[in-house]
This record gives structure tokens, C-alpha cells and sequence, in this order.
């Protein structure tokens, strides 16, 4: 998203929120967000891709939607008339092909519309079809979760990403040997799949509330939060779509604040940051340990400011609207140990893992074979973590970086539970107990910029020398 | 109309108007700062604050990055800045220093080149001492772009750091009088440009098309977001300096300059015959001993690459056909001559094989060789009385 992008958002948000009557937001806030994911795609070298992969999120969301919906929502008037307007939409956008100047607020070139009608004609035919006779059968919501799993590891898999794209160059009639995981820059998939993976799971659970096809959309690609989370859940998102919040003056004041902050936190110091963190290219080049130390910081600080920063301006936005999404950080480098960073670290991320990854998982393992308390513990935890870093990409190094926050907070949890059982001591004085919290925040911040380290750089080869410069090895 | 829906419109009226009233001063602010930064013109002054020689060390040589993201350097338009940040700029002259300023081109510049194996670089290594026992440091002026206004404009600028000599790298490229605003850095700089031309009688136009005159709105802080983002960015790149050294982008391989010429004898727009009188701005050089107050001046002739390919009959290299570069260099010899100037012609002193990617780029072997025999006639014009 560039500051461009940002502003434009915001005066729409702060429109929608102060003038628009209630009944119009739902329709605005779901058009918005479908032109958002256009707007936002950037263009691909692969002719046309980016116009093609947000017609895929929105025919990914709208056949997920028909699979998880109960027969009421199915049937209602409303869904005619959202998937009418979803085609007027994308037909729409598709016609900016031809509208000269205008057509700019696209980084990527619509295609001829007979591919679109197409397209159009076979998402709608497809999603009939599945609404009107294979809704709510498990084997096609678990067909189509392992579907959306294997597009999201392909996407995260640069040898499969490659072989993707010389299959859609050869398509297009372009050349193969240019072919590139890069082509296939999907914007916003990662947390598009997530909001599906969670709403096919709680359908399949009989957890999921009653969505229509509107409030569906709008809960997965909702414009505030589509490139960079939060990962909402759909029955808090629904909520506060249906009853948005009154905007008082207080509210508008809030919000403001919230954007000024994400932006200045993003644009301005981040961005400034990015210019000095570590990377492939000086991480190769440094030779002092103190000035790795620095690059480290840098990259530390940069991740954190560039992430929250995307947050507070979503979590702003969304409010102008009367919409409050869930917060992503709570102060995660003042933490004194692992287990609390994670709690204040990407929070819906490792919300979302917990629910539908570590507590099955550990649950299973407490029913099962009768293993002991601390090997559930590890199982469980660095499995989660490390499928936390593949997330991120099917790489060495994020894989490392999953296991090395795994074995942290394994680590973490004995302590814990070593230290609870330890008869109390007396209080110690306060300088003491200061000096400790003090050194537990420097120890865990340490700990995990570390493990940066991993995640900063494209091989272990070169993160392990750039280990060896940081403790003058 | 109901109790409730008479509060929420009232809660509607008032966040209305507090926006009313926050985009109202938002944007007198907005303006009013604008105006300021415009009577102002802050950015010669914002270029003055700089990290260098203090945080991180000087630069080796101006800042100049076409890849900013693997140079870790880029190209700001502010000499106030770009001299902040170089070590030219680290405090006073010791007293044991004979302090030489380096001018010219890419190749003083030292493209394809680490600072150590820069002309400068090598000359400094040599450990050259003058009679008077003072020890040789030179620095490195030198800048991507083949232009004698241009080098001018850095060694007018430059000389408020007391320097001793000056060693002037030119070439026929850089000479002829419509070259003389083909700097980027110079066409961004106009008011000094047009200083120069005023207080040199040059002939050349002031009112040249090429130089770059802010509009009333490109002087506010919105116009010059651009300029004042470099500064910053210039700043942080300080970091990765002085933590890798690095200050351009290596690549592992690049095309080398080319040996196989066409059978075409011009030179930018000129054909055989022409009086190099006529097409060379000779004044600009007597503006640069002119700047350079009294100081000694050596000019050098900077070697060039001499192929003996395809079509070397008509050229010695992808920018001079052979008539230019023979009147250039009877010309050159004739100013040294009648000007008493101090010369070097090295045209012809450095081997093919030592030249990169251009005509005039060099290996470092090629550089440590010309340094070599640039740091003895240092030494003799330094000598001489």
C-alpha cells in the first residue's frame, strides 16, 4: 500500500463513517474492498496476471462463501443481487482497459472482455452448481481446504512457483526461460487463505455464524486489512459490520491518531531503517561485529515498525467506518520473556495457530498415547513455530527461524514451571527486582533479534557468518 | 424523530464539524509551513547537518549511486551535503598535510574501483613526501559525468578546505563548449552555474535550456520532497559505510568497453575538419585557475583506451575517432605550451588491457600506475619553486 493508496482510503473511510447512512455501508464497504484488491495488485510480467489473480481471490472467496453457507443465506434475494453486483464490478474494472487516463488506478492492464465474461461465466456457473448441490458435504470443504493449502505452498515455494509461472508463460505465449516465482505475486493471499482456512474449518465444525455472501467478501478482502492483517475473526468481524459504531468526535480523534502514528511508524522511520537493516547484499559485506550489531537493531526495529505500522493505519481506518478490527502488537520488544512476545507479536497470526493448529494438536496428544507434559510441550510448540516460519515461505531459513523460537519457548515453559515449584523467597529489594525485569526484556529482545538473523537472510550459510562477525568468531 | 436517533445525529453534527475544523487547520499549517520552507530555501541548510566525519566516517569520494539499494550511496544534488559527508570535510588541515585536490571525471571518480584502489586511494598509499617534509593527501573530486563546468563548480566549492594543489584530470570529452551543462549535478545547481559564468565571463548561456529553474511550488517543502528525502537517505546510508565500506555497486561481470569500433568518424556532432579553437571551452579551463587562486594546477591528460580492432584505423575507441583526438591533443600541447602551464599527457600511458568498461575506466592495475607516476610529478611540481 503507498502513502497514495493510504490517503485515498482514508478520506473514503472517513466519508463512509460521518455521511453515509448505515444501510449503504455494507454494499459501499464490499465495492470498495473489490476495487481495493484491483487497485492494489501489482502488475506482473506474465500478461494480464494482474487482473486474473484477484479475479481468483474474490472466485476463491464467493466458492468458499457456497460451500459454508447454510441454505437460508443461500436462497435470499441479497445473493443475487451481491453476485450481480460483484460481475457489474469486475466487468467494470475489466472495462478501464479501454478508459484512457482513468485506466492508471490500475498498476495492471485488464484483458479483452470475452476472457472476462468467461471467467465470469464459469466462477458463477461453478459456485451455482456447488450451492445447489454440494453445499456443507465435508468431502468438498475438505477437497477444497487442501486446495487452498496447496496454492498457498505453491505460492510459498519458489522452485513450484517458477515451474507455475513457465506454465502460465508458455500460455501466454511468453518466453519460459524468464520465468520467475516472483511473477506470481499473489497481494494480500497469505491472509486471504487464512480467513478461508478458518471459516471452512468452523464450518465443517458447525461453528460458523450465518454469513451472507456480502458480509463473506467483505470479511475476507476487507480493503484495511487485505495486504497486511489483521487475521479477524469472521464472527467479530460480522458484528461490527452489521452494528457499526456511531463515529463521535472522540472516535474521528483516535482513528487520526492511529494513521498519523502507522504512517509516520511505516513511511518514515521504517522505511528509513530499511535503508540500513540487514540484508543479503551488506550482510555479505560487514565485517566489524559492532556495525552487524547495528544492522541487526536496524532490521529489528524496521520489521516491527513496518508491521505495526501497516496495523495501526488498518486498525485506524476500519475505525473511521465504525468497524474495530483486533489488535496485531502490544509493545512486543518491552516483553520479559518469549511466551509474552508471541502474546504481543503478530497476536492474530498466533491466535489463528493456536486455534487451528496447537490446540487440536495438543489436545489429540493428551487423548492419545500417554506422553509426558513436556514432550506434548515440544511437539506442540515447535511444530506450531516452525510451521509459523514456513508460513512466512518454504525456506531453510524460515524453517530455522520457526524452530529456533520453538526451542526458545520450550525452554521458556521448563524454566517456568521449574521456577514456579521453587519454594518463594523472600522479597528481594526493588532494585533487584528491577535489575531483573530489566535484564529479562534486553535477554528476550536479544533472543529474538537473533533470530532475525534467520529470517533476514536467503540461506543458513550466510546467516551463520553473519553469527560468527556478530560474536567476533 | 426518536430520543435515539436525535443523540445520533447530534454525535453526527459534532464529529462533522471537529473533522470540519481538523482538516481546516491541518491545512493551514500545511500551507503556512509551505510558504516558510519556500522564503526560506532550507535545503542548502539541511545539507550542512550531516552524520559524517563525526558518527561515520567521510566519504572517500562524492556520494554518486545509480543502485542505491547495492551501492549504499546515491546521488543528492546538494554540494553542501555531498561535501558534509566527505572526508574533505573532517576537521582542519593537520600541519604535516600537502593537501591535493583530485578533480575529473567516472574515472578519478573511480567506477568499478574500491576506495583503496581509487587514483586518490592509490596515490595516498604511496607514502609520497614533498622536499618540505609534508606528507601528500589526496582527495578524491572527482564525478560521473564528463563536464569541466562541472568540475569547476566541485573545486569552487572545494577550495574553502585550504587545499595546496590541484590535479585536474581532463579529456577531449569533456571539453567542447555544448558538453559544458551535460552534468545532471551541475543542470541542478544553476544559481552556481550562472556565478561562474558571471564572474568568468564565460562564454556560454545562462539562460541554457538544460539548467534546472524551481518553479515557485518545486520550492516548497512539498516540491522538494525529493531532495530533502535524499538528504536523509544520504544520512543513513552512512550506516552501512561505515559499517561495510562499500560506496558503489561491483558487479560480478559487465561488458567490457568495445575494441571493434564503427567506420565512422564523428565526434558527437562534429565532422573532419574543425578548428578545436572554435569547439573547445578553453575559457572554462582558465575559470578553473582562476578558482583555484594562485594554487599550483596540473592538468592531465587522462589516458584512454586505444583498440586495435575492427575500424581502429578511423577510431582509437567507442568515443573518439582518430582526426578529434590528434587535433585534441596538438591543441592540448599547444595551451600547455603557450600558457605555461603544468602538464601531463598520460593519453597513451596506461596498457588496452587495463581499461574496464569504458574508454577511460581503469583496472586497479592500470590506476596504481598512473598514480604512481602522477604522485612523483606531484612531488615535482610541489618542489618547484
Amino acid at each position: 500500500m503507498t502513502l497514495l493508496h493510504i490517503l485515498a482510503f482514508c478520506a473514503f473511510a472517513l466519508v463512509v463513517g460521518l455521511l453515509l447512512p448505515r444501510r449503504w455501508r455494507g454494499w459501499l464497504l464490499m465495492a470498495a474492498s473489490v476495487g481495493a484488491i484491483y487497485a492494489l495488485q501489482p502488475a506482473s510480467t506474465i500478461r494480464h496476471l494482474g487482473f486474473w489473480l484477484p479475479t481468483g481471490t474474490l472466485a476463491l472467496t464467493v466458492f468458499s462463501w457456497a460451500l459454508t453457507a447454510p441454505p437460508e443465506e443461500r436462497d435470499r434475494k441479497q445473493t443475487l443481487a451481491t453476485g450481480l453486483t460483484l460481475v457489474v464490478l469486475v466487468l467494470l474494472i475489466g472495462a478501464l482497459r479501454y478508459a484512457g487516463p482513468l485506466s492508471r488506478v490500475l498498476e495492471a492492464r485488464p484483458p479483452t472482455m470475452p476472457p472476462i465474461l468467461l471467467a465470469l461465466a464459469v466462477v458463477a456457473g461453478l459456485t451455482a452448481l456447488t450451492a445447489r448441490f454440494f453445499a456443507k458435504k465435508r468431502w468438498l470443504g475438505g477437497a477444497f481446504f487442501a486446495f487452498v493449502l496447496l496454492l498457498f505452498l505453491i505460492l510459498k515455494t519458489d522452485p513450484w512457483g517458477q515451474a507455475v509461472s513457465a506454465w502460465l508463460r508458455a500460455w501466454s505465449g511468453q518466453s519460459v526461460d524468464l520465468a520467475s516465482a516472483l511473477d506470481i505475486g499473489w497481494l494480500g493471499f497469505s491472509y486471504v487463505a487464512f480467513r478461508l482456512l478458518h471459516t471452512l474449518r468452523d464450518s465443517m465444525q458447525d461453528r460458523l455464524p450465518a454469513l451472507s455472501l456480502r458480509e463473506y467478501l467483505t470479511y475476507v478482502i476487507f480493503f484495511p486489512a487485505f495486504t497486511a492483517g489483521p487475521i479477524d475473526r469472521a464472527e467479530r468481524f460480522v458484528k461490527g459490520l452489521r452494528e457499526p459504531k456511531a463515529l463521535s468526535a472522540g472516535d474521528v480523534w483516535e482513528a487520526g491518531q492511529r494513521i498519523v502514528v502507522g504512517i509516520f511508524k511505516k513511511f518514515v522511520l521504517a522505511d528509513s531503517l530499511a535503508l540500513i537493516s540487514l540484508n543479503a547484499v551488506n550482510a555479505a559485506q560487514v565485517s566489524s561485529a559492532g556495525w552487524t550489531w547495528v544492522l541487526l537493531y536496524a532490521y529489528g526495529f524496521n520489521i516491527y515498525l513496518d508491521f505495526s505500522g501497516y496495523t495501526d493505519v488498518a486498525i485506524g481506518m476500519a475505525k473511521l467506518m465504525g468497524i474495530t478490527l483486533p489488535e496485531n502488537f502490544d509493545r512486543p520488544y518491552l516483553k520479559p520473556n518469549l511466551t509474552s512476545f508471541w502474546n504481543s507479536w503478530h497476536m492474530t497470526l498466533a491466535q489463528w495457530f493456536r486455534s487451528y493448529y496447537f490446540n487440536p494438536l495438543t489436545r489429540s496428544l493428551r487423548s492419545g498415547k500417554r506422553l509426558p507434559v513436556p514432550v506434548i510441550i515440544i511437539i506442540g510448540q515447535f511444530s506450531t513455530m516452525c510451521l509459523i516460519g514456513l508460513w512466512h515461505g518454504v525456506t531453510w531459513n524460515f524453517l530455522i527461524w520457526g524452530a529456533w523460537h520453538g526451542i526458545g519457548l520450550f525452554i521458556h515453559n521448563r524454566w517456568y514451571e521449574w521456577a514456579r515449584t521453587r519454594p518463594s523467597k523472600p522479597n528481594a529489594p526493588l532494585w533487584l527486582q528491577r535489575v531483573g525485569q530489566v535484564g529479562s526484556v534486553l535477554l528476550t529482545f536479544h533472543f529474538v533479534n537473533l533470530g532475525w538473523v534467520w529470517f533476514a537472510l536467503p540461506n543458513p550459510e550466510l546467516a551463520i557468518q553473519v553469527f560468527g562477525t556478530l560474536f567476533g568468531m | 424523530m426518536t430520543v435515539e436517533n436525535s443523540a445520533t445525529t447530534d454525535v453526527g453534527t459534532t464529529s462533522r464539524r471537529f473533522v470540519r475544523n481538523v482538516l481546516w487547520k491541518a491545512l493551514l499549517l500545511f500551507v503556512l509551513l509551505n510558504l516558510f520552507f519556500m522564503s526560506v530555501d532550507i535545503v542548502p541548510w539541511l545539507g550542512k547537518v550531516s552524520a559524517y566525519n563525526s558518527i561515520f566516517p567521510g566519504r572517500v569520494r562524492l556520494p554518486f549511486g545509480e543502485v542505491p539499494e547495492r551501492a549504499f550511496n546515491l546521488s543528492p544534488f546538494s554540494l553542501e551535503a555531498m561535501f558534509a559527508s566527505h572526508e574533505l570535510a573532517a576537521g582542519s588541515k593537520a600541519e604535516d598535510e600537502y593537501r591535493v585536490l583530485v578533480i575529473g571525471d567516472s574515472s578519478v571518480w573511480g567506477f568499478l574501483l574500491r576506495p583503496e584502489d581509487t587514483l586518490t586511494g592509490r596515490i595516498n598509499s604511496g607514502g609520497y613526501e614533498t622536499r618540505d617534509g609534508r606528507r601528500v593527501r589526496a582527495y578524491n573530486l572527482g564525478y560521473p559525468t564528463t563536464c569541466l563546468l562541472k568540475d569547476v563548480m566541485l573545486l569552487d566549492e572545494a577550495m574553502r578546505y585550504d587545499p595546496d594543489m590541484v590535479v585536474w584530470l581532463v579529456t577531449l570529452e569533456a571539453m567542447p563548449v555544448g558538453k559544458q551543462f551535460a552534468s545532471a549535478l551541475l543542470q541542478h545547481n544553476p544559481d552556481r552555474a550562472r556565478d561562474l559564468i558571471e564572474r568568468y565571463d564565460l562564454d556560454l548561456d545562462p539562460q541554457d535550456d538544460r539548467l534546472v529553474d524551481l518553479e515557485w511550488w518545486q520550492r516548497t517543502i512539498w516540491g522538494q520532497r525529493r531532495d530533502v528525502a535524499d538528504l536523509v537517505r544520504l544520512q543513513m546510508y552512512g550506516v552501512v559505510w561505515a559499517a561495510t565500506g562499500v560506496d558503489q555497486d561491483y558487479p560480478e561481470d559487465y561488458a567490457l568497453r568495445k575494441s571493434d569500433l564503427e567506420d565512422d568518424e564523428s565526434f558527437i556532432q562534429f565532422m573532419p575538419p574543425q578548428d578545436m579553437d572554435e569547439i573547445l571551452a578553453m575559457d572554462v579551463l582558465e575559470a578553473g585557475l582562476s578558482v583555484a587562486d594562485g594554487l599550483p594546477v596540473m592538468f592531465v591528460n587522462q589516458p584512454i583506451f586505444v583498440s586495435d580492432g575492427e575500424n581502429s584505423d578511423v577510431r582509437y575507441n567507442f568515443n573518439y575517432p582518430r582526426w578529434a583526438y590528434d587535433d585534441y591533443l596538438v591543441w592540448f600541447e599547444k595551451q600547455c605550451t603557450e600558457q605555461a602551464w603544468a602538464c601531463v599527457d598520460v593519453w597513451d600511458f596506461v596498457e588496452p588491457a587495463e581499461f574496464t568498461n569504458t574508454a577511460f575506466h581503469m583496472t586497479p592495475k592500470g590506476t596504481a600506475l598512473l598514480a604512481s607516476y602522477l604522485g612523483d610529478a606531484i612531488l615535482e611540481l610541489a618542489g618547484s619553486p
